[in-house]
């Protein structure tokens, strides 16, 4: 008899038949070993899209599209408009074409992140070890906790997603494994709110028939490469000795032959560090001129500013990117001698990097980014000749966090054109 | 043309004017050298648009003539050539090629034309002055620290040179400064000063200029104008364009009513900062210093490797201060410290800390704190 249990009402299932005998719920889950495994994936079910339609059941079951603009690109895209064919990071103007009945809604970030917030809180009082990937998805590694919360872990995660669905109203797809990589797999099997459990013994056979760039991290140039010297499928790079493997692609080698059977030896790391903190925009139209683009830079490096502020990091490193009309990416850095977190100074630097890429090329994006983070307590060193920019961007946070940003505006941000 | 011209003087001279080349270049004849003959001199000049060196060594010549080749190039052969060997240099108009003979050695270097080579055209310099080139060495060396390197700020990526003081005792000051830390130092206001404007000398003209000098009596002459600046080395004659900026009013950071004095062994102090600095990150933590009557115990905390402490004898009388500073920042000053004792004038853990050298009087330093 294969174990497993009812995700409604977490009675242990029947030997044999499709219902629950207790609540006659069909959302059995049985698998061999689902009462040892205990690393778990979880994501959001269109994360941004779910939580507008719990907010407005009006348009729940309408499609909803989460973006910006005409020319911004899907954020998220709910599962009604999903049978469209409407896809997240898809241009909007595509999405519209597919879906034009869909119901757009600019995305406020703010609420989603506490809700995120509020879903990262609920797994937490389940298990230390919750590596946070993004805003809608973590690893859990329940290992040990049996005992603690009288169930297995499987039954933990089930009772989380009960919870999650009740109390936070929105719905997650679970994915239990008894590591990181597979974990992650099983997530994207069952979905929406779904529970898939991918065994270890399972593992290399599920894996086989996939093509190499399944494993993440195999991006266009590394498939090439890999299929270059004949491993095109999973199963090519299972039939591979791991020393051959490498000596051919180094320590990525090991790591492919490793993840072909599907071992991972990562552990789930709740402390994982954030390596760079970013923010980017598309516009409505192309943009050229240097005026244009410094104030949207401007908005950009405050709100790079702010979140940094909120995680006390700092960094000595400012990346520009811009995508030009023809989509071609440039990204330009530059390195100061003092990890810094004021919107001043990131937009100052940035502002330089930005001057000597607009020599007429027009561009569709722009985006900044603070990286090399180090705790707060090192950034901005009292200046000499200048004491006053670090006080004052102190003081204008200080008037925002009574008043509201609207409180005070740079000079630089008025006169504002569409920005997204 | 053809020259001939010794191997040991051409590779001087090459070796001076070369490194003012940018190994990266977007315009071809910024990468050359300019080679000019004429009169049994051979003179030799590059520049990066906003740097110029020309160099005049003695050659035989005949016929004069002139023409452009890579310079970093052209370098390398004569760098290569047997020691003691004679040079000969060759062009003809019709071929754009030099020819570069020494012994059985044959080059060719491909060139271009004279008329392309770029001119800082200076102008009218307003003020002359001369100095010893041991002075200008000293001003360089004791303020080139400090100089920002961040481009947001350009107006500090130079040193600031400038006269200070009123007419009688007026002296010619230099300054740089980051914002973490300022340098000066002053020399007698040389004849001919009087009157000048403060300008701002780019960093690599103050570099090149520092390499420029190996005989420290040797005698400089300075000219300089609102935009420009030219120094004459002997048979070297370096231009530079200038920094178009204003430099803060750096003289109201500088505090002069600090009133805990810190006197401490310069060796002694510089070997314990650098001691304890070890188990700093590399991004120069902090290092604390503690001071009570007569004692001051140096301290770091890493808190992902460990920490180090270490105590010193020293002249301190005034109220107990804990007071930190980037160790790096400290190290650089303390480098600068000719003399035997270092006096530190300090205020409170979040005020600018003066530092001087007991014994020299031209050189003042001012150091930010940092929390600790």
């Amino acid at each position: 008899m294969i174990p497993g249990f009812c995700r409604d009402c977490l009675t242990d299932a029947p030997p044999a038949g499709a219902r629950c005998t207790a609540c006659r719920s069909p959302r059995l889950i049985r698998h061999p070993e689902i009462d040892t495994l205990a690393i778990a994936h979880i994501d959001c079910d269109a994360f941004y899209a779910t939580v507008e339609k719990r907010d407005d059941p009006s348009i729940a079951d309408k499609p909803v599209i989460i973006g910006g603009g005409k020319r911004g690109v899907v954020s998220a895209a709910c599962y009604i408009s999903r049978t469209f064919g409407v896809r997240s990071a898809m241009p909007m103007f595509e999405a519209m074409r597919l879906c034009p009945q869909a119901v757009v809604i600019r995305p406020d970030m703010a609420k989603y992140v506490a809700v995120g917030r509020q879903v990262r809180e609920a797994m937490r009082a389940l298990t230390p070890l919750v590596e946070p990937l993004s805003i809608d998805e973590a690893f859990l590694d329940l290992s040990g906790t049996q005992r603690l919360h009288g169930a297995s872990a499987a039954k933990t995660l089930a009772k989380l997603a009960i919870e999650v669905e009740r109390d936070i109203g929105i719905t997650v797809s679970i994915g239990l494994s008894g590591n990181k990589f597979l974990a992650k797999i099983a997530s994207d099997l069952d979905k929406p709110r779904g529970f898939a459990v991918l065994g270890l013994a399972e593992a290399a056979a599920f894996l086989a028939p996939r093509p190499v760039s399944f494993i993440y991290g195999v991006g266009k140039a590394m498939e090439a490469r890999l299929q270059n010297d004949g491993y095109r499928l999973i199963s090519d790079l299972q039939r591979a000795d791991e020393i051959d493997l490498m000596r051919r692609y180094g320590v990525e080698g090991r790591r492919l032959a490793r993840l072909a059977h599907g071992t991972d030896v990562r552990v789930v790391d709740p402390s994982r560090e954030t390596k760079s903190v970013s923010a980017e925009t598309t516009f409505n139209k192309d943009i050229a001129d240097f005026t244009a683009l410094e104030r949207i830079l401007w908005a950009l490096s405050e709100r790079v500013s702010r979140r940094l502020k909120k995680q006390e990091l700092a960094g000595s490193t400012i990346n520009v990117k811009l995508k030009t009309a023809d989509f071609r990416t440039r990204t330009r850095a530059a390195s100061l001698s003092n990890p810094t977190q004021l919107a001043a100074r990131i937009f100052d630097t940035g502002r330089e990097l930005l001057k000597r890429e607009t020599d007429g090329t027009s561009y569709r994006l722009v985006g900044i980014g603070v990286s090399a983070l180090v705790p707060a307590n090192e950034a901005d060193p009292a200046n000499l000749m200048d004491r006053r920019t670090v006080d004052a961007e102190h003081a204008v946070d200080r008037l925002r966090a009574k008043f509201g940003d609207a409180a005070v505006v740079r000079g630089l941000a008025f006169d504002k054109e569409e920005e997204s | 043309m053809k020259v001939t011209v010794e191997r040991a003087a051409l590779l001087k001279s090459l070796g001076h004017v070369h490194r003012v080349v940018e190994r990266r270049n977007t315009i071809p004849i910024l990468a050359n050298v300019l080679i000019r003959a004429e009169k049994s001199t051979l003179s030799l000049k590059a520049t990066d648009l906003d740097l110029e060196v020309t160099e005049t060594i003695a050659a035989e010549v005949s016929p004069g003539g002139s023409t452009t080749v890579p310079a970093h190039m052209f370098y390398e052969i004569v760098r290569k050539l047997p020691e003691g060997s004679q040079i000969v240099l060759e062009a003809s108009g019709d071929r754009a090629v030099l020819s570069i003979r020494a012994g059985r050695s044959r080059f060719t270097l491909q060139t271009l034309p004279e008329s392309d080579f770029p001119d800082l055209a200076a102008g009218d310099m307003t003020h002359k002055f001369k100095l010893v080139a041991g002075d200008i060495k000293r001003l360089i060396d004791k303020t080139q620290f400090a100089i920002s390197t961040e481009e947001t700020r350009y107006y500090l990526n130079g040193i600031y040179l400038h006269v200070a003081g009123a007419a009688n005792t007026a002296k010619l000051r230099a300054v740089a400064t980051d914002g973490h830390r300022l340098a000066q130092f002053e020399l007698d206001l040389p004849e001919g000063a009087d009157g000048m404007p403060g300008v701002i000398i780019p960093r690599k003209t103050v570099g090149e200029v520092q390499r420029l000098i190996d005989d420290g009596a040797a005698e400089v002459n300075v000219e300089l104008s609102q935009g420009k600046i030219r120094f004459t080395l002997g048979d070297v004659v370096l231009t530079s364009k200038l920094i178009d900026g204003t430099f803060p009013d750096y003289g109201r950071v500088i505090p002069l009513g600090n009133d805990k004095e810190l006197r401490v062994d310069k060796k002694i102090f510089e070997a314990a900062v650098d001691r304890v600095s070890t188990v700093s990150s590399e991004r120069g933590r902090a290092v604390k210093l503690s001071l009570v009557a007569g004692k001051l115990v140096l301290s770091v905390t890493n808190p992902d490797s460990g920490s180090a402490n270490e105590e010193l004898e020293v002249e301190y009388e005034a109220d107990p201060i804990d007071i930190g500073f980037n160790s790096r920042y400290l190290l650089d000053i303390a480098a600068q410290i000719d003399g035997e004792v270092a006096v530190l004038k300090l205020a409170d853990p979040g005020s600018p800390t003066l530092i001087q050298d007991k014994d020299a009087k031209g050189a003042l330093y001012v150091l930010m704190p940092m929390r600790v």
